[in-house]
């Protein structure tokens, strides 16, 4: 195809005096795609951001965005990109129009442009009435909607979000995971880092789990999912059923073998997922005069995925405001 | 080239063809104006430079100057003015370190440098502020001054040259305030340690009270305080009462000169400090 990616990562090496942040990272993500970098505290997330923004230099390696790189073209590469950081870098003091009107000049708008432009993302962010007012008296909610709209006020072809709803209360969580996806309709292409397993599940059509400064496993979520055996159902026997003959009722439908636990009253079937299969196994058990109390389907989540992969669970994040409630993820 | 369907910005709105000049200047004026629009949505945040001078004018005026005796006589007010000049001048250094720590701190510094603008217009930037924070701060002690009856007895000229060192003399504390800006990790480390560093600066002089009264061992150290230069250069343009002058100390004799030749030295030591931060931090 020859389509240009828009970021491409090749061996990314990032040192900070003896640690590695970096440890020769490779990255593909192709251009209007909603892409995911996940990864727990401390993995290299933020650092790969900082240093496809230009922010950073990469003390090996190379890294392009749009096919220009982001050292020696930076200057190139800024007019493409939007930043959201992990906290809202925004002037507290001004108002939230005249921050946005400020952030598009600084992006070469002209100065008619840039109120224009900066209007037009207070109605999209839904920010219109509070544009007069100081950003110190906006709930984190508001904020970061002023921030996102702040990334984009300079038509960015990339946008990178930095753990975007770290820090926020589920209602602006929600909101935000909202507004990514109708900026995933337009086009743009969104580079998210993440620590909570459901958001990347949520948002991004392709992810990387990074661990240690390298990409340690890629793909849809999908297929993360299914390259750790995929479906399976659960079956929970009513008290006093015959195992052996619920395990000869289900055989038929397991696409491997059926494993009995907690003492033969529950059973894990590894199967295809197939329309109407949990009832096709509900009535042979049934027919066999098994009785059962529950069958669901369950699916490997992206947990186990992680867990497999790296050994540990997502950290909570470590939190240094007082943000007060916030959603811990699945 | 890829498809890219995001919206694309309309060519007539953006300025990329104009000159790296126009784009500087765009960037200074825009970063300039950031900085205003905050000292008119909080004209409280000049108050180190408007309210706090008044207060000490009329502390010292009314408070304490009764019990200040003047070698050689003279007016205590007229005294006071050239002392004041350089203290709120001096002033402001902490409120650049505070303002450049909080825009590294807050990130707003990293949203800079993502956009496609000049990085140097940051310091550029703050750099005008300040002078015209200055100016504002030099207008009120002036202003202040003449109420409380201190009186010029000299030509404009002396007048003007007097203006003209105290700003390079504010001029080279903007840049000790840049490197502690950059230095320093949190506005609450910059206003802390400014304090530290400008309280002694200003009253180990004879910003407020003559020299001539300190313990043998600490008179040079005043003497040779730039503080004590600026008041001397002041009050010896402005013809107020300036007991310096029969002080056998360089800089005391020399006021005008050692006020240029301490800005000067200010500024060789800490611009290129504040400007190597500022590449290693901000540049990167």
């Amino acid at each position: 195809m020859g389509e240009t990616p828009a970021i491409l990562a090749e061996g990314l090496v990032k040192n900070y005096g003896t640690t590695q942040a970096l440890a020769g990272l490779d990255l593909t993500v192709p251009a209007g795609t909603v892409y995911g970098l996940l990864g727990p505290n401390g993995a290299g997330k933020t650092t790969a951001v900082r240093v496809f923004s230009t922010l950073l230099r990469p003390n090996r390696g190379r890294a392009r965005v749009l096919g220009h790189d982001v050292v020696t073209e930076a200057a190139r590469v800024r007019r493409m990109i939007g930043l959201t950081g992990q906290y809202a870098a925004l002037d507290e003091y001004l108002t939230g129009r005249a921050n946005l009107v400020m952030i598009g000049q600084l992006s070469r708008l002209t100065a008619n442009a840039a109120r224009r432009r900066a209007d037009e993302m207070l109605e999209r962010f839904d920010l219109t009435e509070a544009a007069g007012r100081a950003v110190k008296t906006y709930s984190g909610g508001m904020r970061r909607r002023l921030d996102l709209a702040a990334s984009l006020i300079g038509y960015p072809s990339v946008l990178f979000l930095d753990e975007p709803t770290t820090g926020l209360d589920p209602n602006a969580r929600a909101m935000t995971w909202e507004i990514v996806r109708r900026l995933a309709d337009s086009g743009t292409t969104l580079l998210l880092t993440t620590q909570y397993l459901d958001e990347a599940d949520q948002l991004a059509g392709r992810i990387a789990v990074i661990d240690g400064g390298t990409v340690i496993a890629e793909g849809t979520p999908d297929q993360l999912k299914s390259s750790l055996g995929g479906e399976h159902l659960e079956v929970a026997l009513a008290a006093g059923a015959d195992t052996e003959a619920a395990i000869v009722a289900v055989k038929p439908y397991a696409t491997g073998s059926v494993q009995p636990y907690e003492d033969g009253r529950r059973l894990s079937v590894p199967v295809a997922a197939a329309e109407g299969l949990t009832t096709r196994v509900v009535r042979a058990l049934d027919q066999a005069g098994v009785p059962v109390n529950d069958v669901t389907m369950q699916r490997a989540s992206l947990d186990d995925v992680f867990l497999s992969l790296t050994g540990h669970v997502t950290a909570p994040a470590e939190e240094t405001s007082d943000d007060g409630e916030r959603s811990v993820a699945a | 080239m890829t498809a890219i369907t995001a919206e694309l910005v309309p060519e007539r709105d953006v300025t990329y063809e104009r000159s790296a000049v126009s784009h500087f200047a765009t960037d200074v004026r825009v970063l300039t104006k950031r900085s205003i629009a905050r000292i008119r949505r909080e004209p409280e945040t000049l108050a180190d430079v408007t309210i706090m001078p008044v207060i000490f004018i009329l502390m010292f005026a009314y408070v304490f100057g009764g019990a200040i005796l003047l070698p050689g006589h003279g007016s205590y007010h007229e005294y006071l003015i050239g002392g004041m000049l350089g203290m709120g001048l001096a002033q402001t250094a902490p409120g650049v370190a505070v303002a450049l720590v909080t825009d590294m701190s807050t990130g707003l510094m990293d949203r800079f440098r993502s956009l496609p603008m000049s990085r140097w217009a940051v310091l550029v930037a703050r750099s005008i502020a300040e002078l015209l924070t200055q100016l504002i701060g030099a207008a009120v002690v002036v202003c202040v001054g003449l109420a409380i009856g201190w009186r010029v007895h000299t030509s404009a000229a002396d007048v003007a040259e007097a203006l003209a060192l105290a700003l390079l003399f504010g001029y080279a504390f903007t840049w000790v305030g840049v490197c502690l800006g950059m230095v320093l990790r949190s506005p609450e480390a910059a206003q802390a340690t400014g304090f530290i560093i400008f309280l002694p600066l200003t009253f180990v002089s004879s910003a407020f009270v003559p020299t001539q009264g300190m313990p043998g061992w600490l008179q040079p150290v005043a003497e040779w305080n730039p503080m004590s230069a600026l008041a001397a250069a002041s009050r010896h343009l402005f013809g107020n009462p300036n007991p310096a002058a029969s002080v056998h100390s360089w800089p005391m004799q020399h006021p005008e000169l050692a006020v240029v030749c301490w800005s000067v030295a200010l500024i060789l030591v800490f611009a290129p400090l504040a400007v190597r931060q500022f590449r290693r931090k901000v540049l990167g």
